[in-house]
């Protein structure tokens, strides 16, 4: 997930800075004093929480939850993210200095955009809607998902099979993957309304800094196209690890203390 | 201050013995550190020559050596932050055209490739030292200070204090909890139940972080609390400071020239 120093650009260190430092203001700016003790305390939790390892097969991986620290904080999000890269870059050495920019905003802004995808869906009062457009939802990704692979087959066709189109049609096929089995939990009533969009928020998030992560390596040069699609690929399972996971916690939250939801405003 | 940043095996901060004997670097302004740290990363990650990174990687070594490193750990350190860009190191000659130097099952490496592999290794490598010997050394706290002081907006620095300060407290809470599941044999495997569990811990810390940060809120309003945080220590700068500051400036200045002359 964390991009180091010396791969990136110049021209896209300094693009990821600038964009940080505006989304950081912007959210500093909307950020009543009141609410720091809040912001502060939670964004400690999140970083707790990254420390975290999930087993997954012989290996491990480390939670993100950028989708939940978005669904809870808002745009918040991005101060609070900004300051946990700086700690795990000063004391642990993951990511570096030059590189803050770039990764606060690739694992910030999908966090922002979860929380406008998510935020209503999650309140209790529009049941139904919520649940009809968590089904909507569900249906444009997959569509969105058959006709990326039928793009990518007739490409295939054309280019004669390089190994890049193969990355990408299994990395599509993991995404609808993933996204099919959090839909048959929420259909089997493993996972409420809520949870399921909570699953919807945990796994798209991670997709969107995944992608990203390859646009801003693929950005700073033609020969990081290969890293750029591992990268993509790489972060299926932990989309399926942190949607199901951010499910459990939501239809947690909404159970035991659903003004968490509304804890920043 | 806080525990976890330097408790967590990865984490840089020495411990209490190492921290007795006063390293030369240590005794500095932490906002002089801070500040020839970031220009040192900017150069570095600008420069292109192969001589002035290998330079800035000894420089950055000779910092490790000044702040006086435990050799073992730093080392262990590096393995683990190296081990990230291994992926990108590797695949990096195979990926970037040229001319074919060797070619290995099938795939060819390029010169041009070799060359930046090893230019994304020395500057990750050379910044990461330098972190090392000069930011993570400072108490979190300090850090912070400094931040301020170099006029980073109050809010943002005061965020970085409340998290610094509560890494600690959630962390225990979560060892805690872990330790009640362990009790109750919960193992950690790859499936739904072990996800759902882990997640409704999460759940469960941020439940109470949330009532925790309302009693916060009330001890800090009966102290008086009216959106303002002061922030007491006023950080000066000596001889030694400027000596150091005009040295780093020097240092970056040639690390400029051996590059783009």
């Amino acid at each position: 997930m964390h991009i180091v120093d010396g791969a990136l650009s110049n021209p896209v260190l300094i693009g990821g800075g600038l964009l940080a430092a505006s989304g950081v203001a912007y959210s500093l700016k909307k950020l009543e004093p009141e609410d720091l003790p809040r912001v502060g305390v939670l964004s400690a939790v999140f970083f707790v929480a990254s420390l975290i390892h999930v087993p997954l097969g012989f290996s491990s991986v480390h939670l993100i939850l950028n989708g939940l620290l978005g669904i809870i904080l808002g745009w918040a999000a991005f101060p609070a993210l900004a300051v946990a890269l700086l700690l795990q870059a000063v004391f642990f050495g993951f990511g570096g200095l030059t590189v803050l920019g770039v990764n606060a905003v690739n694992i910030a802004f999908p966090a922002v955009l979860v929380y406008y995808l998510c935020r209503w869906g999650l309140s209790a009062e529009k049941h139904l809607l919520a649940k009809r457009v968590a089904d909507g939802l569900f249906g444009v990704f997959f569509l969105l998902t058959i006709w990326a692979g039928f793009a990518l087959y007739q490409l295939y066709q054309i280019e004669g099979g390089s190994w890049s189109v193969t990355v990408n049609s299994v990395s599509l096929i993991l995404f609808a993957v993933v996204m099919a089995y959090g839909y048959f939990l929420y259909r089997r009533g493993t996972l409420s309304v809520a949870g399921f969009w909570g699953f919807l928020g945990g796994s798209l998030s991670i997709f969107l800094t995944a992608v990203m992560v390859a646009i801003s390596l693929a950005l700073s040069g033609e020969e990081f196209g290969k890293a750029a699609e591992f990268v993509i690929v790489a972060h299926f399972p932990v989309m399926a690890v942190e949607g199901l996971l951010t499910a459990a916690t939501i239809q947690l939250i909404t159970k035991v203390k659903p003004e968490l939801l509304h804890a920043v405003r | 201050m806080t525990q976890v940043l330097g408790e967590v095996s990865r984490s840089w901060t020495l411990d209490k013995k190492q921290q007795t004997q006063e390293a030369f670097l240590q005794s500095l302004d932490p906002r002089v550190r801070l500040l020839v740290c970031v220009l040192f990363s900017c150069v570095v990650s600008a420069l292109h020559d192969m001589t002035a990174l290998t330079l800035a990687l000894g420089i950055g070594l000779g910092l490790s050596l000044f702040a006086r490193l435990p050799i073992w750990t730093t080392v262990r350190k590096v393995v683990v932050v190296d081990s990230f860009i291994l992926v990108l190191v590797l695949t990096l000659p195979f990926t970037m055209p040229g001319e074919v130097i060797f070619s290995f099952w099938g795939w060819e490496a390029s010169r041009e490739g070799v060359f930046r592999a090893a230019e994304v290794g020395l500057k990750a490598n050379a910044i990461l030292f330098s972190l090392m010997a000069l930011i993570g050394i400072m108490e979190p706290s300090v850090l912070g200070h400094a931040l301020y002081r170099l006029k980073v907006p109050i809010k943002l620095v005061h965020l970085f204090l409340f998290t610094v300060r509560y890494i600690d407290v959630f962390y225990k809470e979560y060892k805690t909890m872990r330790m009640a599941m362990k009790a109750r044999g919960f193992v950690p495997r790859t499936d739904l139940h072990t996800l759902r569990s882990i997640g409704y811990l999460v759940g469960m810390m941020l439940v109470r972080s949330l009532e925790r940060s309302d009693r916060i809120m009330e001890a800090m309003k009966c102290r008086g609390f009216d959106g303002r945080f002061y922030i007491l220590d006023t950080m000066k700068s000596g001889q030694r400071d400027r000596v150091f500051a005009a040295v780093a400036a020097v240092a970056l200045l040639g690390l400029l020239a051996v590059g783009y002359l």
